[in-house]
């Protein structure tokens, strides 16, 4: 007997609007002539979408907060609402309207201004959001399959461009295989538990002999398939092409929103369903580690294209990313949730600035592309300045406190190898990254176009660029909302 | 918030608020930039003075202390505080920055608005190490220095400025990071022993941790340090650096940031982690590389043809001094290493000015261009031979009394460490009289060196305060070596009773 009570209304309903309007947005895109001229309500539509689902989020935190915060389950305990999913939730509903804003003339630039990428971006949203809160391993999976496919439409969203079509191609191949291993897991997961919910994994995976063969191949397929959502090495191939040829704005979009949405999954999984496992993934997660940080940094110091090169950075990101985790203690869990929402900022701020250089016919694309942008642009150049120290980790910006985090937590666990390597890694990372500053501030260039912005780009920027800076000067709220999400 | 309330604070950022009066003013306005940064710096100089009109020589403990909860959840307070080790060397941070504005006055066309703000900036990063009471506020100002430096370089500097800029970057980074482990091990080993875990330097001090963590986390620092000082073999981007940065940003490297690494052992190494300081072995390896450190930039300076260059080498010599001094670990050699860091930052920035001021007449550093200076500069001549003299240790001169201080104190405890140190200051001798020889002295060989003009009047300003000190400390150094006797003593008493536990 199905039933549908208020407790799984109150949860659900952050998805359920996201879900709305993005039918909403393509329901109403009938009503209107195509030829209209600009065609902003659809922004504000989307927009006010994910407003409204993050003004639910909002009540569903105060409800918690108002009952001592005991999470609450729902859909016979398929969903969770805890402060860990409303904070892994509202990270992606931000970048998720970050990129909203940005898309508008982005769009309209390459002639590709439909309705269904809002509803699209809507959805994938509405994908995560299940991913996020999900528990049961169906419902999971329901969730990373509403998003991906979002994705894979998203990413070839450039019809006429060639590269577009070959990420998308690309994106779907290799998701799809990772999406068969993932489900692989699950069901052998099922097999040893005889039941789809994290919970009881957690419950049974203690009791199982630890050299249980069955056990590994779950741990190691479901790793498998939760590496490559996180663009870790080794399933990180298709990171790069996929980030090259994605239109700007989706890249920016795919690096932030599926990474958050696939570490909270990780976390669940691992932490909670797996947690009795430690000793088994513990040494895989590691090698994935410091495989992502090797490859990601060194790879993407010969790449001349900065969307490849930030792809490049992205695998390093989760590599740290993934080395909180290996640390195994609450700061290393504070730290992988602090580290995401600096990274949310930050990397939608890097690719913001791509998006904003974008001319009609000029891709700006390979660093040879930024040349003297500090002469043509000083204020975009200055931005991009922040946002790149802050993607390696230098103070005063947000990038230092996720990595200071990282490296707290190896240090506190006396893994000093790993907090080392880790640190040196900064080092290798300022190379690349500096490559770019080298090509804004000291290289000369002649062109000069006359730039205006739109409004969408100039209040994203502001709010990613002041956002970079406030959690690296006064981080304390930021790492109190952090630690609150993972109920310390 | 009064200034005499907040004295440091008022020192930290007055040079940001001049920064941010610099960047209002329109681009454009290249004199009026030039202006502005100049009454900045030197209004941020004034603000420091109220430190040595108040500064106590005899009060134990910081001066001046302000704290405030700034990230409580990661037990980091913004606490500021000075004590004798640190106080020359704010003075030195601020007086070497108003002078290095003054310098840049005609030599920087290009971006100035740009320019003058990071070399206020810089001045707020290295006022920040030097001020900074709290592990963690200190790492934020150590690698924000790096930003404004880079750029200094990288925008302003000579030929090869973009290569030398990163690899100054690189290096610093990578032993900055693995000094931020250090620092880690550190509150993680205090909190261990004691349950508190917070970053102040004041509370780590009064924890004794186990030789074997004080052991590692002396070394995780020591890179951090040693890339700064900077100490063989980690001295590399040292010339490459000094040589490609503007004069100023020379000046600053030279004068101020280097510091930022022996202040790192006379703080944090000796004070915090007495029983690693003392260990044998740690002690020899850091005696013998300051040792080939003096020896090795000597020879090399020996050998240079860019008269900056030689500058530069100078400086791997000179700073080995002050690490040899702190690793003495006696009352002679920490004084000495301590005032020795106050000398090579006015006889080296002396110098670097004085190159700065030839190369924007001649647009060179080739000393085989020059040649007969003297003739067309006599008190240029006369400058920089006391510069020379000074850098070379002559006694009267500043130089002297710190290199004369810290083999005392190196013969006490080592006789050959003295020893082989002693050579140094003979090559040292030796590779700046030939320098002044073949630049300044004899005829005119080069035509171009004819019309030469002597020093104007900025040129003059920017010099004689350095003059003076020079002097000053050479002639009476008393004062000096009084305001940091007594954290010195603290300090040696703090290595002589970890000893005596060590023996029982």
């Amino acid at each position: 007997m199905i039933t549908y009570s208020a407790t799984d209304h109150f949860i659900l309903l952050p998805a359920l609007l996201l879900g709305m309007f993005g039918i909403a947005v393509l329901l109403l895109d009938f009503l209107f002539p195509k030829d209209i001229k600009g065609r902003g309500w659809l922004v504000g539509i989307a927009i006010s979408g994910l407003v409204f689902a993050g003004w639910q989020l909002w009540e569903q935190h105060r409800y918690l907060a108002e009952h001592g915060m005991t999470p609450l389950t729902g859909f016979n305990g398929a969903l969770m609402l805890d402060n860990f999913a409303i904070f892994f939730n509202g990270i992606v509903l931000v970048s998720a309207a970050l990129v909203m804003l940005i898309s508008y003339r982005y769009l309209e630039n390459e002639h590709e201004h439909h309705a269904e990428y809002y509803a699209l971006v809507l959805f994938a949203t509405f994908g995560a959001f299940f991913i996020i809160t999900g528990v049961d391993m169906v419902t999971i999976f329901i969730g990373l399959e509403t998003m991906a496919v979002s994705f894979y439409v998203l990413v070839g969203f450039l019809r006429g461009d060639k590269r577009s079509n070959e990420a998308a191609m690309k994106y779907l191949l290799l998701g799809g295989f990772s999406t068969g291993l993932l489900i692989y897991g699950f069901s052998i997961f099922y097999g040893l538990t005889g039941s789809t919910t994290l919970i009881a994994l957690a419950s049974v995976v203690p009791a199982r002999d630890p050299h249980d063969p069955l056990l590994y191949l779950g741990i190691v397929t479901t790793l498998a398939g939760l590496l490559f959502k996180i663009g870790a090495a080794p399933f990180h191939m298709w990171a790069p092409d996929t980030y090259e040829g994605a239109p700007t704005t989706v890249t920016a979009f795919l690096a932030v929103a599926s990474k958050t949405a696939s570490f909270a999954l990780l976390l669940r999984v691992l932490a909670v369903g797996l947690s009795g496992a430690r000793p088994q993934w513990e040494p895989l997660l590691t090698g994935a580690a410091v495989l992502s940080l090797t490859i990601g940094n060194l790879a993407a110091i010969t790449q001349s294209n900065v969307k490849r090169m930030l792809a490049y950075s992205s695998i390093a990101h989760a590599g740290y990313l993934l080395l909180g985790v290996v640390a195994g203690n609450d700061t290393g869990l504070i730290g992988v949730a602090i580290y995401l929402l600096t990274y949310a900022f930050m990397t939608i701020g890097a690719f913001l600035v791509l998006v904003a250089l974008r001319r009609k016919g000029t891709a700006v694309e390979t660093i040879d592309d930024l040349a003297a942008l500090s002469r043509r642009y000083p204020s975009y150049a200055l931005l991009m300045l922040v946002f790149l120290l802050s993607l390696a980790g230098i103070p005063p910006t947000a990038g230092f406190i996720g990595k200071y985090y990282i490296f707290l937590a190896l240090v506190e666990s006396g893994k000093y190898g790993l907090a080392i390597l880790g640190a040196l890694y900064v080092a290798v990372s300022l190379y690349y990254y500096f490559r770019l500053v080298r090509s804004m501030f000291f290289v000369e260039s002649t062109e000069a176009q006359v730039l205006a912005p739109s409004n969408g780009v100039r209040l994203a920027l502001a709010i990613t660029g002041m956002a970079t800076v406030a959690m690296g000067v006064l981080p304390e709220p930021f790492i109190r909302m952090a630690a609150a999400s993972l109920g310390r | 918030m009064s200034m005499s309330e907040h004295l440091l604070s008022w020192i930290l950022f007055t040079p940001l608020l001049a920064m941010a009066v610099v960047l209002v003013v329109p681009a454009g306005q290249k004199n009026l930039i030039r202006i502005v940064a100049n009454i900045g710096a030197l209004v941020s100089f004034l603000v420091s003075l109220g430190l040595v009109a108040r500064f106590d020589n005899h009060a134990p403990g910081f001066q001046f202390v302000e704290r405030a909860t700034w990230i409580p959840a990661l037990g980091a307070n913004y606490s500021l505080g000075v004590d004798g080790i640190s106080y020359l060397l704010v003075m030195l941070t601020t007086l070497l920055t108003l002078l290095s504005v003054l310098a840049s006055w005609s030599s920087i066309v290009d971006r100035p608005k740009a320019y003058y703000a990071m070399l206020l900036l810089l001045e707020t990063g290295i006022l920040g190490v030097f001020l900074s009471l709290d592990f963690f506020l200190l790492y934020v100002f150590w690698e924000a220095v790096l930003i404004p430096m880079y750029f200094l370089i990288a925008i302003w500097g000579g030929e090869r400025r973009l290569y030398a800029a990163m690899k100054f970057f690189l290096y610093t980074m990578a032993g900055s990071v693995v000094m931020l482990i250090g620092i880690l091990v550190l509150y993680f080993a205090h909190a261990s022993q004691t349950g508190v875990r917070t970053f102040d330097i004041v509370q780590l001090m009064q924890t004794h941790l186990t030789p074997a963590a004080e052991r590692t986390v002396f070394w995780l620092l020591f890179l951090g340090f040693a890339v700064k000082v900077p100490m063989f073999p980690f001295h590399t981007w040292l010339p490459d650096a000094h040589t490609e940065a503007p004069t100023a940003g020379s000046v600053m490297l030279a004068g101020a940031l280097l510091k930022m690494g022996s202040y790192g052992f006379l703080r944090f190494s000796l004070p915090l982690l007495p029983s690693a300081s003392i260990d044998a072995g740690i002690v020899q390896i850091l005696a013998h590389l300051s040792i080939i450190g003096i020896l090795y930039g000597a020879l090399v300076s020996l050998m240079q043809k860019d008269w900056k260059k030689l500058v530069a080498y100078s400086s791997v010599s000179h700073m080995g001094f002050v690490t040899l001094g702190i690793f003495s670990l006696n009352t002679k050699g920490l004084g000495g290493a301590v005032l020795q860091q106050i000398n090579h930052g006015i006889s080296t920035g002396l110098l670097f000015l004085l190159v700065g001021i030839i190369y924007e007449r001649r647009h060179t550093r080739e000393i085989s261009q020059f040649g007969g200076v003297a003739n067309r500069m006599p008190n240029y001549a006369t400058v920089f031979a006391i510069a020379m003299l000074s850098s070379a240790g002559l006694p009267l001169l500043n130089g002297f009394v710190g290199e004369f201080t810290i083999l005392q104190g190196a013969f006490e405890a080592n006789p050959w460490w003295a020893a082989f140190a002693v050579p140094g200051i003979v090559l040292g001798a030796a590779y700046l009289l030939w320098l002044y020889q073949r630049t300044m002295l004899g005829e005119i060989t080069n035509s171009k060196n004819e019309q030469l003009t002597d020093l104007n009047l900025r040129e003059w300003a920017v010099v004689l305060p350095l003059v003076a000190a020079a002097f000053w400390i050479g002639l009476y150094p008393k004062p000096f070596f009084d305001t940091f006797e007594k954290p010195v003593a603290q300090i040696v008493e703090r290595l002589h009773s970890t000893h005596a536990e060590a023996r029982r």
